[in-house]
């Protein structure tokens, strides 16, 4: 397999348990920052737990909760994936996005939401009148009654974004253990990590690891100052063609649990309704209910009419790591040179890079930076960019649906950072994501990835 | 191999429709085929089973030595199949911009041929619930891998649908050395007249009549299936789902173009000559509608090809059209969906197929008055036809359900 085989050897300064969005970022500031920086992943590619399914939006944070941390993480994180994304090849997708109340008292509550946006620093907002909201969205449904407009809400694209990320890490020094379960630890001023792939070694441990990052802290502090509450969030991919009925990020009035059904675009040019929020204790399985799709379906249906017409490409369900507490729990132990990054739910995406730059700061450690690091570009796969497929010697188009070349799929196991499952070739390169969902090219792909899979798409047939 | 940048016709698509027609062509014009896959011939190259050509060519042939032998005589006629070529848009004039391994071309042609075929409806789709594990597929994909690539993705499926194409996966399970467990129907009785060929194979698997899947289980590979019928609710270990059937048309390159696409079908409206609403544009095949056999397509192709050579020839009428409507809710769709005059046509008669099982009667009537009628009684997915007007008018096909 190509992959480091065994453990990580030496000495590292951090170590970040989790390769989600938050700990591929974080590995990213460390490395910057010129720090020794090994990363532990369980699953066999990176993004496999709460990052694999998300809305994909950057959001300003003009919703958060006022002077928390989740919203000052949110703004930093904003920030800087604006500096930083044309670098690393990433998307921006400048949609905007309309909050909108449906009901008389949802339009109540609009003016206390700008004032909550006002002082979170999101002061480029503008009140939409009902003509106003229609003459921007004019797909919107006859129960849409007003809106505000939050101009600098905006798409990416949900995978290559912590995929560049850790990609940077990596060239400048970090190194990446994937397929390992962090079992146990001990502390004798450096900590060892024991790994189901061998031990670590390493000055600091960050704990990002999503969905299991009060178990990780029981493991290795022997307590945790959260649990893990796994959210389950439902969503509806409609074909390309229905992302022509909204430009807008489409939002809900929040409530108190959850931001509430969105309609919106992606970077790959589809249409998202979703997600559902429903609380559960499994944090393996997120199960698909053909019940809630359909009111997906409906509620979709009721906020743009005309998206009846259209067909559904994919569906999938994410868990967000969400606990008792309404904002993050991050925290230093004092002591223990041990810091844990829990409960980034619904938010990770777009805080990741925010709560990085806070866990360095946290983490106090005396680092030179790096002086002229490495900025990796990764190939564009969204619909806001050239892509492979329009230039020459792509090989020949493989994921008709998605335009996904076999260029792009070879590139995919190349590189320091190789594909190793299936559903990690398809965050790296959209294949069998379409409308097709693999039925025309499931059979080249079986040949493609022939020998780089832990798990064959397919036996060989005697 | 470069391609041409201009051509007399250009056909999308080198599956039974595309071939026919392009060889229909190629005496009398420059005919260039484009296929995306790397291999010419659609579908059949990886149908491994019988019975293919005995329409076009009176042999009992398997799906890809009928793919081959398509091909080979389309070659002989002098037709230039290129494959690896994307076509990416339908643009006015007629011409196509396509991508292929020399990046983005673009290609004037006299005439264009539409015929990207079909394919089934996918698991999210259908808003089948559940985990997404591994080894949920088509019959089109398993198809691909035991045939084209001698894999195996599973060895205890369940098959969900009862169409032809359901047969299509029970024959390849049995030649690959997989044996489903169960076939789930969630209407009350079997889609397709299946041939008596497949009877021996079904020995074993259960058949679940008026049954849904409500769970697929398992995190990395299907490890259940969860059913609810009319004894309730069970579970059956699987290790795969082959998700068969509900065929829609490969119709994206619609999306960005000019041409009328009819929201029952799937598939550009056309009228009698397989013209598409822009007229140097035509198709033929499994793109029209879902789902016709290799054959019927094939005889489509031929058809519309022959048409196509009266176009360029410039003896294709050019006279008014007249609109196909239907009337009666459980009528799906109807092909063609204009009609000419009563000239030589490409298609003899009008294709439907109904929304539900339904029996009833149903009356045919151009500018009013009735031309035809009889008594029905079928299932979905069934080929339904009845004859074209004796005369140029608007056409009602009315069903009166007993």
């Amino acid at each position: 397999m190509p992959d480091q085989l065994s453990a990580l050897s030496g000495r590292f300064d951090v170590t970040v348990v989790g390769a989600g969005v938050v700990g591929c970022a974080i590995a990213r500031r460390f490395a910057l920052s010129g720090a020794r920086v090994a990363v532990i992943e369980k699953a066999v590619d990176i993004l496999d737990g709460a990052s694999k399914g998300n809305s994909a939006i950057l959001h300003t944070g003009f919703d958060a909760p006022v002077g928390s941390l989740e919203q000052s993480c949110i703004a930093s994180g904003y920030e800087e994936y604006l500096a930083i994304h044309s670098r690393l090849g990433l998307p921006l997708l400048r949609a905007g996005a309309l909050v909108i109340a449906w009901t008389e008292e949802e339009e109540a509550l609009l003016p206390t939401l700008m004032e909550q946006a006002r002082q979170n620093g999101v002061s480029d907002i503008e009140a939409l009148s009902e003509a106003a909201m229609r003459a921007h969205e004019p797909g919107l449904g006859p129960g849409a009654r007003a809106a505000f407009r939050v101009p600098r809400e905006y798409l990416i694209d949900p995978w290559s974004a912590p995929f560049a990320y850790l990609l940077q890490a990596i060239e400048n020094g970090a190194e990446v253990l994937r397929g390992a379960e962090v079992i146990s630890g001990r502390r004798d001023g450096d900590w060892s990590l024991e790994t189901t792939r061998g031990t670590v070694r390493t000055g600091m441990v960050v704990n990002a690891a999503g969905l299991w990052g009060d178990r990780l802290d029981e493991r290795l502090i022997g307590r945790s100052d959260f649990h893990i509450r796994p959210r389950k969030g439902q969503f509806i991919v409609y074909d390309k063609p229905a992302s022509r009925l909204a430009a807008h990020i489409l939002l809900p009035v929040p409530n108190k649990v959850t931001k509430g059904v969105v309609v919106c675009r992606t970077a790959f040019g589809n249409l998202l309704v979703g997600p559902t929020a429903e609380d559960q204790d499994d944090r393996e399985h997120a199960v698909l209910m053909p019940e809630t799709l359909e009111a997906l379906k409906r509620r979709g249906a009721e906020i743009l009419p005309r998206l009846k017409d259209h067909t559904v490409t994919a569906i999938y369900a994410g868990l967000r790591p969400a606990t008792e507490f309404k904002d993050y729990c991050i925290k230093a132990h004092d002591g223990l040179n041990y810091i844990t990054v829990g409960g980034i739910r619904s938010t990770g995406l777009s805080s990741a890079l925010g709560i990085a730059l806070h866990v360095e700061h946290l983490a106090r450690l005396a680092l030179t930076p790096r002086s002229a690091p490495a900025w990796p570009k990764v190939a564009n796969i969204s619909e806001t960019c050239p892509r492979d497929w329009q230039t020459e010697g792509h090989g020949g188009v493989v994921c008709h649906c998605e335009m996904a070349t076999r260029r792009e799929i070879l590139a995919a196991f190349e590189g320091p950072l190789p594909v190793r499952s299936l559903a990690g070739l398809k965050r790296r390169t959209r294949v069998t994501m379409g409308r097709c969902q693999g039925f025309f090219c499931t059979a080249e792909l079986s040949r493609l990835t022939d020998g780089r899979f832990v798990r064959p798409m397919a036996e060989r047939a005697e | 191999m470069s391609l041409p940048r201009e051509t007399d016709i250009l056909v999308i698509g080198a599956g039974p429709a595309g071939l026919a027609a392009a060889t229909v062509l190629a005496p009398s014009a420059r005919v260039l085929v484009l296929d995306r896959e790397t291999s010419a011939g659609g579908i059949p190259r990886h149908c491994g089973h019988y019975p293919f050509g005995l329409r076009e060519f009176r042999r009992l042939l398997k799906g890809p030595a009928y793919a081959q032998t398509l091909v080979r005589r389309a070659q002989a006629a002098g037709v230039h199949v290129a494959t690896g070529v994307n076509v990416v848009s339908l643009l006015p004039g007629p011409r196509v911009a396509v991508t292929s391994n020399a990046g983005i071309t673009e290609i004037d042609a006299k005439l264009v041929l539409l015929a990207t075929g079909v394919r089934e409806s996918s698991r999210a789709q259908r808003l089948i619930g559940g985990e997404k594990p591994g080894g949920v597929m088509s019959t089109g994909a398993l198809q691909g891998l035991v045939y084209l690539e001698g894999r195996r993705p599973f060895r205890r499926p369940v098959i969900l649908g009862t169409e032809l194409v359901s047969f299509s996966a029970i024959m390849t399970c049995a030649h690959a050395g997989i044996r489903p467990v169960a076939m789930i129907e969630p209407d009350p009785r079997v889609t397709a007249r299946w041939p008596a060929a497949v009877y021996p194979h079904l020995k074993g698997i259960p058949l679940h009549l008026s049954t849904v899947i409500t769970s697929i289980e398992g995190r990395e590979r299907v490890e259940r299936v969860v059913i609810k019928g009319p004894k309730g609710e069970s579970t059956i270990e699987a290790d795969g789902v082959i998700v068969s059937g509900r065929f829609r048309p490969e119709a994206t390159l619609l999306d960005g173009s000019d041409l009328i696409r009819d929201p029952a079908t799937g598939g550009p409206v056309i009228d009698s000559f397989g013209r598409c609403s822009d007229p140097s544009y035509f198709a033929a095949g499994n793109l029209l509608r879902p789902v016709e056999t290799a054959g019927w397509s094939w005889a489509e192709g031929v058809a519309v090809g022959q048409a196509m050579r009266a176009a360029l020839a410039g003896r294709l009428p050019q006279g008014d059209t007249y609109e196909v409507k239907l009337i009666g809710e459980a009528l799906d769709w109807v092909v063609p969906q204009r009609v000419t005059g009563p000239d030589a046509v490409a298609f003899d008669r009008l294709q439907l197929r109904v929304t539900r099982s339904v029996a009833g009667r149903l009356t045919v009537k151009v500018g009013g008055s009735e031309y035809a009628s009889r008594r029905i009684d079928t299932r979905p997915e069934r080929r339904i036809t009845v004859p074209l007007p004796p005369r140029a008018g608007a056409v009602e096909i009315v069903l009166e359900e007993e």
